[in-house]
């Protein structure tokens, strides 16, 4: 066996007020396949950041040794000297360029300033070659699929004399064909003894090209394992993945005593829903769900799941486009083409993404509030600001948002604080069915656990809860039922009773082939 | 990340509670809230100081009641098409046509009442309407067919210039009939005995000093009644004694004149009227929130196309407006009328603290900046700077104005 390539030794990398790495140790030996895996948040990416120099050298702790020096990369073009590229889950193609100018770019074949064509186009013939694309060098990077365009990342990472080529979850965004392929390349380029790192957390895919998998849960690398060794189940690495014990805190759940006789709140039926660019990939593939009033109803799913694109399609279309299936509220078929009838029928779909589609962060705390139901402190088309006030301060205070008045800015709360702004908003909104997608991301356990009440009690008035979240403990904690997605169809259904986080994450992790 | 930077603002002085403030606290008090408002402040204690280095350099002539009464009708039209360009930048757009939009409805106004006879009342609604029509069209494209509205008003600029020319074929068109000449030069008429000064002005001074003094104290009860913070007692009182003795000096300096001018009414209903949609009705809410994050606009149901739609169709209303004015007060139409009027309301815009990306901004604000402009260039004509000059020296203010504005936002971390 060959000797490690790559070490990297107690890596702690800590952001203001959350420690993202806490001590991670990573051997990469010479021309294997390592792929990484570990839950959302776990820290795969912030570890692949500090490795490529992204995080420069200074910014964490710890030693990284690659063939056996010492590297203090101050930046990605140190670490692409040294023949580590990385490619990012989201692709860094200029669209309008062409094939040969996106390979090239940064790293012109030019003579004295001026770009010499001919050596550009051979060179990248022979790169798109080895990649396994047959396209002109001069297509735009925009008329080509997205499938290809990873490839053309790869071309560019051949281009800089790539020792380790690390893919973050490179085939999120691929359809079955296209992943197929980009995982062949991955092999065919190992042949040729280019070591490569892969963030999945596609169990068959690991299997399929993987020689070694390192587990990494909460800022820690738990355990390295042989893949091609019988031991290593698909139980084996979630049980890695998972293994975390139960001590968050949650509030004593309200009991729900399932009304089973009546009409569902909210029926999501045979939902399909394409891709708003790549019209062959289904993003969400026949998904029914339900939830009753009173009920708070969990939907668990890795990246690329298709949790939010089935919230967002169903809220007024605001996701991909849609390719069938209805929606039901009390038992009756309503139309939720726009926001503003799905908000009328009494759904309220509060965002993952807070500070790009759930707030207008220079705006205040008062009037994010009130925006979506401007007109229950209006009369007549004019706002009644008296009225508004008293209600956001009402909600300044029932949500404990920490701020000296209303009027300050949104952009500068906390993003715990920030969170309770969005749910006050949708709570004013007053909608009998709450989507709730990731609402404790990025805000501290304190604030965690109000929100975590303030669901409880939302539940425990009659509303219908959604509740789509990547942590398996809180979704354990709270929900009284846990619907479980993979690559955009509908995994599982597991009652509270029944689930554990083993259970989950093995139903999150099968994918098409698995459940067939 | 999970720091809470709200903690860390100092309790700054409770408001409500002055305490024993004497002479000093009372300037502390006042520091503390110019401190605390910059952004709102900062322009109009820039616009006072221009006016007072002025007056100092014209030995007074800045003020003279004629020519504060021409410094109202000279920048009339800015100020009116301002309040509709604030608008539009709010939203996060920008309209580069109303320029020649001012132009052509000018024209338009002519062609109908000096070479058709058409009576000005209908005229001015036929135009009013036109303006409309323009607006919506520029609107429907920007709004519903997704064209950026840098690229559809420019059009507009050209376009409408060109049908401004083919109107008037190239020839100046004249004059208005007596009752749209007012619109430009007229005064109030005048009533009841002789005063001196002109009573009707001096009337609504007083009448507009009790309403302005009503709301103030109604505002302030109200937000007393709810338990909400309010203005120290004393800054409170300040803040009226500043705005009776504005209002009452303006007052005094018109009726001293021929009294208040018709275009002044005009703006001043315009300013009350979009300040109060933009800050209390539901219509300016929305563009604030489309204009500061369209997405999460949207994904809160705002119908952000309808909003943008009805944003330049006001903007065309607003701009024909001005040109009515404009043409009036030339006494004729020409086709060279309204150049660079739309970077004259963009420039206010700015300087009254719009910004490039939309959101923010108030109708006062536009009304501010556009004074500025308006007495630096009334200012420099009583100096005898040149033209070429003038610009160099506008260029600069908005270049100030806008560079104070973005020091002062990164110096208060945001």
């Amino acid at each position: 066996m060959a000797g490690p390539v790559l070490e990297m030794r107690s890596i702690v990398k800590t952001f203001p007020g959350v420690k993202a790495l806490s001590d991670v140790t990573l051997t990469v030996r010479q021309g294997e396949v390592h792929a990484i895996c570990g839950e959302n948040g776990a820290g795969k990416s912030t570890l692949m950041k500090v490795l490529s120099g992204v995080h420069p050298h200074g910014t964490y702790e710890g030693d990284i040794l690659f063939e056996g020096e010492v590297c203090r990369f101050k930046d990605i073009r140190a670490s692409e000297q040294h023949g580590i590229v990385i490619i990012h889950q989201e692709l860094a193609l200029s669209p309008y360029l062409s094939l040969a100018e996106n390979i090239f770019l940064g790293n012109e074949h030019a003579k004295s300033g001026f770009i010499d064509w001919r050596e550009t186009l051979r060179h990248a013939t022979e790169l798109l070659r080895r990649v396994g694309l047959e396209d002109h060098p001069e297509t735009r990077v925009a008329d080509i699929g997205v499938g290809k365009q990873q490839l053309v990342e790869i071309a560019k990472a051949l281009s800089k004399k790539v020792k380790l080529l690390i893919l973050d979850e490179p085939t999120a965004a691929l359809n079955d064909e296209d992943s197929d392929k980009l995982l062949n390349l991955i092999l065919e380029l190992k042949k040729q003894g280019i070591t490569s790192i892969i963030i999945s957390h596609k169990l068959n895919e690991i299997r399929k090209v993987a020689d070694s998998v390192t587990i990494i849960r909460d800022g820690h690398s738990i355990e390295t394992l042989d893949v091609k060794s019988p031991e290593t189940t698909e139980d084996r690495i979630i049980s890695g993945m998972v293994g975390r014990d139960l001590d968050h805190r949650f509030p004593e759940r309200t009991s729900y005593d399932g009304e089973a006789d009546a009409a569902p709140a909210l029926e999501i039926r045979n939902w399909t829903v394409h891709h708003p660019i790549d019209q062959e990939r289904k993003v969400v593939d026949d998904v029914s769900i339900n939830v009753r009033r009173g009920e708070i109803v969990g939907i668990a799913g890795l990246m690329g799941a298709g949790r939010t694109e089935l919230a967002m399609s169903v809220f007024g279309r605001t996701y991909g486009r849609y390719a069938g299936g209805s929606v039901l509220k009390d038992g009756t078929e309503i139309r939720t083409k726009s926001v503003a009838e799905a908000v009328d029928h009494g759904i309220a779909y509060v965002t993952e993404d807070r500070k790009h589609y759930g707030l207008n962060l220079i705006d205040t705390i008062n009037r994010n509030i009130s925006l979506t139901a401007l007109k229950k402190v209006a009369k007549r088309g004019i706002v009644d600001e008296h009225g508004e006030r008293q209600v956001s301060e009402g909600f300044r205070k029932s949500m404990n948002i920490k701020a000296p008045t209303v009027f300050e800015r949104v952009g500068k709360l906390s993003g715990g604080n920030q969170q309770k702004v969005v749910l006050s908003k949708w709570i004013f909104a007053g909608p009998d069915v709450l989507i709730l997608d990731e609402p404790t991301r990025g805000i501290d356990v304190g604030a965690k656990y109000e929100i975590y009440t303030v669901i409880d009690q939302l539940a425990a008035e009659g509303k219908a809860v959604v509740f789509i979240s990547s942590e398996l403990p809180e979704l354990l904690g709270m929900c009284d039922r846990i619907y479980t997605m993979a690559a955009g169809r509908l995994t599982g259904e597991v009652p509270r009773a029944e689930a554990t986080q083993e259970v989950l994450m093995r139903q999150m992790t099968k994918d098409k082939e698995v459940t067939r | 990340m999970s720091t809470d930077v709200t903690d860390k603002i100092p309790a700054s002085a409770p408001p409500g509670k002055s305490g024993s403030a004497s002479g000093a606290g009372l300037l502390q008090l006042m520091l503390d809230g110019l401190r605390r408002n910059m952004r709102q402040y900062g322009m109009l204690i820039a616009l006072g100081l221009i006016v007072v280095l002025f007056t100092v350099w014209t030995n007074g002539d800045l003020l003279l009641p004629r020519n504060v009464s021409n410094l109202v009708l000279q920048n009339s039209y800015i100020l009116i098409l301002a309040i509709g360009m604030m608008l539009v930048i709010i939203a996060g757009h920008i309209d580069l046509s109303v320029g020649s939009l001012t132009a052509f409805v000018g024209a338009f106004a002519a062609v109908l009442t000096v070479q058709h006879g058409v009576s000005w009342p209908i005229a001015l609604v036929l135009c009013l309407l036109i303006g409309a029509a323009a607006g919506s069209v520029q609107g429907f494209l920007i709004a519903y067919l997704g064209i950026p509205s840098f690229i559809v008003t420019l059009a507009g600029m050209l376009l409408f210039r060109g049908l401004t020319e083919i109107l008037l074929k190239g020839q100046t068109l004249g004059p208005f009939p007596d009752g749209l000449q007012k619109m430009g030069n007229g005064f109030l008429p005048e009533v009841g005995p002789n005063t001196n000064y002109h009573n009707l002005t001096l009337l609504l001074g007083l009448a507009l000093i009790v309403a302005v003094v009503w709301q103030e104290v109604r505002d302030r009860s109200r937000q007393q009644e709810f338990a909400l913070e309010v203005l120290p007692t004393r800054l409170f009182l300040l803040k009226l004694v500043a705005l009776v003795a504005a209002i009452l000096s303006l007052t005094m300096l018109l009726a001293s004149y021929k009294g208040a001018p018709i275009v002044l009414i005009i703006l001043g209903a315009l300013v009350v009227g979009y300040g109060y949609v933009m800050r209390n009705a539901v219509f300016g809410r929305h563009i604030y929130a489309i204009g500061g994050n369209l997405p999460a606009a949207k994904l809160s149901g705002v119908k952000d196309k309808k909003v943008t739609f009805y944003v330049f169709l006001n903007m065309g209303v607003l701009a024909a407006l001005a040109g009515l004015v404009v043409a009036a007060r030339l006494n004729a139409a020409s086709p060279k009328a309204g150049v660079n009027f739309e970077l004259e309301a963009i420039a206010s815009s700015f300087i009254g603290g719009a910004s490039m990306s939309g959101g923010v901004g108030t109708v006062l604000g536009a009304i501010i900046g556009g004074l500025v402009l308006g007495v630096l260039n009334n200012g420099m004509n009583l100096l005898s700077v040149g033209t070429d000059w003038q610009q160099v020296i506008k260029g600069l203010a908005l270049l100030v104005a806008v560079g104070f504005d973005v020091w002062n936002k990164r110096k208060s971390g945001s």
